[in-house]
């Protein structure tokens, strides 16, 4: 278990960063945080000729709060942003979410940019960008762009960001409205991949009736994917609603598939049952809100 | 510190050394040494056609490419059948480079010796293997069908076959009141310990010598091993077993075929060779456990005593047998645990099948055993309405009718008779610990919150400290510390501690002048090695003697030294004294270290201390010779220890779980265990080995499980897949001890290596039934098991 041979750079500017990644292109890989690229490299399921390490780019180390998102450069590790109190007071979700990935050695580490570019579909964070219609930006020696969550994920481990790009930060938009958001997994030991995770953002009216429902998962296909539950809840009293029906509507879309954890039916069964859990304390979470 | 330090919860005197990183791990050994790695089989049945280095031999350090044609004399022979045994009719093992054919994903085809373990890695990617396919037997039904073969020449995949009996089971069985069948199963997990294997060779062509370092638990027994293969003097070859981190079974088995090539590569090479085994390596070359199919059939009376108990099992053994057929022979006469069923029949087939070898894992077949006889218990209370205490309390063997004899013979080719044990107040201390007859309270309390709950219970007797021996070395040193070694090996257990309290409990001496050698035999050549829980039993008891024949030369040559006589002497703290006279009386006491050094009759003094030993030193008896005839310079012996026969620990455990009625989540509530391995030597310790050992069996019992896919991939072969429960797994752990001393060694102590992990799969089998209302049979359990289990109940 050692990877095959690479070239290592290590700039110590973005700009930097992206010239090398031209250069390189196609064959080079970023390297931030390891803890997903690392083993690829080890066991040689991947075997870059190039391996650009963004661990010096301290401009790019930071968690900024703006009045309604929460916007994280790529050098901010999953630990910073757990441990952020502004995103958590306005962007709670994303300590809750964050406290179900890995453990706090690999948190230590690695980072959320890189979990949202690895695009693994298992991955908590793709499924709360997703969930909250987030963007990521993207930096080349072409430019800058930002792509919205849903076009950024194009399959499992793959993204639209081309070989020479950079992603520079991702943003988390905050839900508007009195709403409230809650993260919920199984999982088979504390910190692993979950066999199935379920965000979901419920928006209340000014009566405490639900007006809206989302959810998004991760384990339950190959791309994070994203439910409006709203016709199975809609108009209800936020304590009164059938969330088992909106569990229902739920593992009614979604087509998970058999892994060595888990089948298919377990897989669907817990979407159900946690779907209807996470939205009833999402609503409550927006009653109080 | 006092010098009672046996019976005492001392602290571990290795872990100030491991825990800020002193250890010395096979890794940290030979930095300049070449690496070595393997190119091994991706098909788990093939016939090897053809192999091409053509691309790999111009890489840029490149040593050496070894294949099976290149093992000369007999290290191109098949590696040893470590047990034979006359119903091993069928033994096979592998070469240690595949010869023509290989058995399971994983085997070695080719060596590569380059610069390090990256090129050698590189080079392994080039070399290209043509292979004929053959149809792959994978699993333990597909093996019994026999229509496919694993070896040509061994028909219906059939190993061995073996049946012991006592009584008539299937006439008792007839004519019972009531009859039950189970057929039960318990998956594949194995030993996983952390450090994989190991192994770096020095071959010194100037001395003729090899030296090796291996990541082993027997290492005198690889000495023997190599000495044979490479056909070396085996007083020219060294091996020893550095710090080793976790060995659970696994690296009893030897030599790996990695034990031979490294070695015999660094002598043909005049190099140092080393190879560390990596996660995946591990997974796929090392071996596995557990992995049976049961059948049983009982027969009882109205109050639940068996009558007749007769049991058939199907064992995976793997690709291959090298270590003969232990486990099936464990399982099926450590199955009857606590229990004298009126008659009983054990039937065992060992199967080959293509996938990786299979060897002793920690319990070693007993957590199977158990398996089947717990479930059993559960079965036969749940079909007569009574208590699963009460009917297992009617099985139990009676501490009057020790030792009992079972009529049957045990893993160490020796009768199985229990030494000792006293099951009733077992489960009388572990009903109290776990509060089992308040449990219907809890059970209505909770289920009116809508919660699912339920209470299991094992019991297990486990034969621990088989011969044949094992041997030890004391030496007081001219300074009054004490120099001490076994040949049996260590791989955390804390055997320098718990040696090191018996030595300095017969020497009088504080714990900490007491330094423990184990498993290099430079220091000590004849052992057996660490396994079935036998170190304190076998080399407890080999340093104790030892050390009292040390202790009596002390007072012998004190004796002299002080005009008294050695009766009226003992050694308190290092000093010998006169019995009771206060410690710096005049004339009346003399410190070990001096002893030590009289003891010692020298021409030279090489300090000041040694002066007084030398020929114009002090007073001399012109009657006698320097060294007395008989006796031997300095202050130290050698002891051994060679038991009649196996010793009996035993225990209980009791577990409450939940299982969530929604999600089918499996959590643990509590986790009681009460323990009986005789004498303790060093409570904190025991408990130390009881904790691991239930982290294991919690392992085994929900989450481990080898998944094999039909073509014999091992699917999951890393600890991202496999998964070892994390400390957020493990419950906290209540203890509880009864200290029934073995009669039949003078420390009256019995091993404790294995218990914790034997009753895991029974016990919570029976917690999550009991939660569930149905029988689970099958082991281990994940949510997703239990919710297709819900399923089909729901759909009958
Ligand atoms: C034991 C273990 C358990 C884990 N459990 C979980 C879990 O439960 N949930 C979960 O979500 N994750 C889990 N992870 C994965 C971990 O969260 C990810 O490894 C991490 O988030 C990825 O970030 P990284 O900085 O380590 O990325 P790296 O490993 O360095 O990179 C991952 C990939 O993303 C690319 N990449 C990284 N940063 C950028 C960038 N800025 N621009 C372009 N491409 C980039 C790399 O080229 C590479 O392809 C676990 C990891 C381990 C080791």
């Amino acid at each position: 278990m050692k990877p095959a041979g690479f070239a290592y750079h290590r700039p110590a500017t973005v700009d930097d960063a992206v010239a090398v990644l031209a250069e390189v292109s196609p064959a080079g890989k970023v390297l931030a945080g390891g803890q997903s690229l690392v083993p690829l490299l080890n066991m040689r399921l991947a075997a870059p000729e190039h391996l650009v390490d963004i661990n010096r780019l301290t401009e790019l180390a930071y968690v900024r709060v703006d009045g309604d998102e929460v916007t994280v450069g790529a050098l901010a590790r999953h630990a910073d942003v757990e441990h952020d109190d502004a995103a958590y007071a306005v962007l709670p979700l994303l300590r809750d979410t964050l406290e179900h990935v890995a453990h706090p050695t690999i948190r230590n580490r690695g980072t959320t940019v890189g979990s949202i570019a690895h695009a693994d579909p298992a991955g908590e964070l793709t499924a709360v960008l997703t969930l909250l219609g987030g963007t990521a930006t993207l930096r080349s020696m072409r430019g800058e762009r930002t792509v919205a969550a849903a076009d950024f994920f194009t399959g499992p481990l793959t993204t639209c960001a081309d070989a020479d790009e950079l992603v520079t930060s991702v943003t988390f938009p905050v839900p508007e409205g009195r709403t409230g958001a809650v993260w919920t997994e199984v999982a088979r030991r504390h910190g692993d991949y979950a066999v199935c995770g379920t965000g979901v953002v419920v928006t209340l009216d000014d009566d405490l009736r639900v007006a809206g429902a989302r959810s998004a998962y991760v384990s339950m296909g190959p791309e994070p994917a994203v439910l409006d539950l709203t016709d199975a809840v809609a108009g209800a009293m936020y304590d009164d609603a059938d969330w088992a029906a909106a569990g229902r509507l739920a593992a009614g879309r979604l087509e998970p598939d058999d892994d060595i954890h888990a089948t298919a039916a377990y897989r669907s069964h817990l979407a159900e049952v946690l779907t209807a859990r996470a939205a009833g304390d999402a609503a409550r979470r927006a009653a109080v809100a | 510190m006092t010098t009672r330090a046996f019976g005492e919860p001392i602290q571990r005197l290795e872990d100030p050394r491991l825990l800020t990183g002193q250890g010395r791990f096979l890794d940290d050994i030979g930095h300049g040494a070449l690496a070595a790695a393997f190119v091994r089989s991706p098909h788990a049945h093939a016939r090897i056609v053809s192999i091409d280095v053509t691309d790999a031999v111009d890489v840029d350090g490149l040593v050496a490419i070894y294949t099976h044609e290149d093992l000369d004399g007999r290290a191109g022979e098949p590696l040893p059948l470590l047990i034979p045994h006359a119903a091993l009719t069928h033994g096979r093992t592998a070469y240690a480079l595949a010869k023509d054919e290989v058995n399971h994903v994983g085997e070695p085809i080719a060596m590569v010796v380059a610069t390090d373990r990256y090129v050698a890695e590189d080079v392994c990617a080039r070399i290209r293997v043509e292979y004929d396919f053959l149809p792959p037997v994978v699993g333990i039904e597909a093996a019994r069908d026999g229509e496919l073969l694993v070896h040509e020449d061994v028909p219906g995949n059939v190993a061995a076959h073996m049946v012991q009996s006592r009584g008539d089971a299937v006439a008792a069985i007839e004519a019972a009141p009531h009859v039950l069948e189970l057929d039960l199963a318990i998956e594949r997990s194995a030993s996983t310990p952390l450090e994989g294997k190991g192994v770096h060779a020095r071959w010194d062509a100037d001395d003729a010598s090899l030296r090796v370092y291996t990541s082993t638990q027997a290492s005198t027994s690889v000495r023997a091993a190599l000495a044979a293969r490479l056909e070396l003097p085996p007083d020219r070859v060294e091996v020893i077993a550095p710090d080793v981190g976790g060995g659970f079974g696994v690296k009893i088995v030897h030599p790996w075929p990695e034990e031979v090539l490294v070695p015999w590569a660094a002598i043909r090479l005049g190099r140092e060779v080393k190879w560390a085994e990596d996660r995946r390596e591990h997974f796929v070359g090392a071996a596995h456990e557990r992995g049976q199919l049961q059948h049983v059939r009982v027969g009882f009376d109205d109050d639940g005593r068996l009558l007749g108990l007769d049991v058939t099992v199907w064992h995976d053994n793997g690709a291959y047998t090298p270590y003969g057929i232990i486990v099936p022979i464990i399982t099926t006469t450590q199955l009857l645990g606590p229990y004298k069923p009126g008659a009983y029949r054990a039937e065992f087939f060992s199967l080959y099948t293509n996938t990786v070898t299979v060897t002793p894992y920690r319990g070693a077949g007993r957590p199977q055993g158990c398996f089947a006889m717990e479930r059993t218990m559960d079965a036969v209370a749940a079909y007569l309405g009574l208590d699963r205490t009460v009917v297992r309390e009617r099985n139990f063997i009676r501490p009057d009718e020790m030792p009992y004899d079972h009529g049957l013979i045990f893993q160490d080719g020796r009768p199985l008779i229990y030494d000792s044990g006293d099951y009733p107040a077992t489960l009388e201390k572990l009903k109290k610990l776990v509060g089992w007859d308040e449990f219907e309270a809890f059970r209505d309390e909770a289920r009116a919150a809508g919660r699912r709950v339920g209470i299991g219970l094992a019991c297990y007797v486990e034969g621990t400290g088989v011969g044949p021996y094992e041997g030890g070395w004391v030496k007081v040193e001219t300074d009054g510390s004490v120099v001490a070694a076994t040949g049996l090996t260590t791989q955390g257990q804390g055997h320098k501690t718990v040696f090191a309290q018996v030595v300095a409990a017969e020497l009088g001496v504080p714990v900490d002048r007491v330094t423990v050698t184990t498993g290099d035999t430079r220091r000590f050549g004849y052992a057996v090695g660490t396994f079935a829980s036998r170190a304190a039993v076998m080399s407890g008891n080999a340093l104790a003697t030892a050390a009292r024949k040390v202790r009596d030369k002390a007072l012998r040559i004190a004796g002299e030294a002080l005009e008294a006589d050695p009766r009226d002497l003992e050694i308190v703290d290092g000093v010998v004294r006169v019995v009771g006279s206060p410690s710096g009386a005049p004339g009346g006491s003399i410190p070990l270290a001096t002893v030590a050094v009289l003891a010692n009759p020298l021409r030279y003094a090489f300090d000041r201390e040694a002066e007084r030993a030398t020929q114009f030193g002090g007073p001399v008896d012109y009657s006698k010779p320097p060294v007395a005839e008989g006796e031997s310079p300095g202050l130290e012996d050698t002891g051994y220890y060679s038991p009649p026969r196996s010793t009996f620990a035993n225990g209980m455990h009791a577990a409450i779980v939940e299982t969530d009625p929604d999600t089918a989540e499996i959590t643990i509530l509590r986790y009681c265990v009460v323990h009986d391995c005789g004498t303790l030597i060093n409570p904190r310790l025991v408990e130390g080995q009881i904790h691991g050992g239930v982290a294991q069996g919690v392992g085994g019992a929900l989450y481990e499980r080898m998944v094999y896919d039909d073509a014999g991939q091992l699917l999951n072969a890393s600890f991202m897949d496999f998964l070892m429960p994390y400390s957020t797994e493990v419950p906290f752990i209540e203890t509880d001890h009864l200290e029934t001393p073995s009669p039949l060694n003078p420390l009256g102590v019995k091993g404790a290596g294995e218990a914790g992990v034997i009753p895991g799969s029974a016990v919570l089998a029976s917690a999550i039934s009991d939660a569930e209302g149905f029988a689970i049979t099958r082991m281990p359990i994940s949510p997703s098991d239990l919710f297709s289990l819900r399923l089909a109940r729901e759909s009958r």
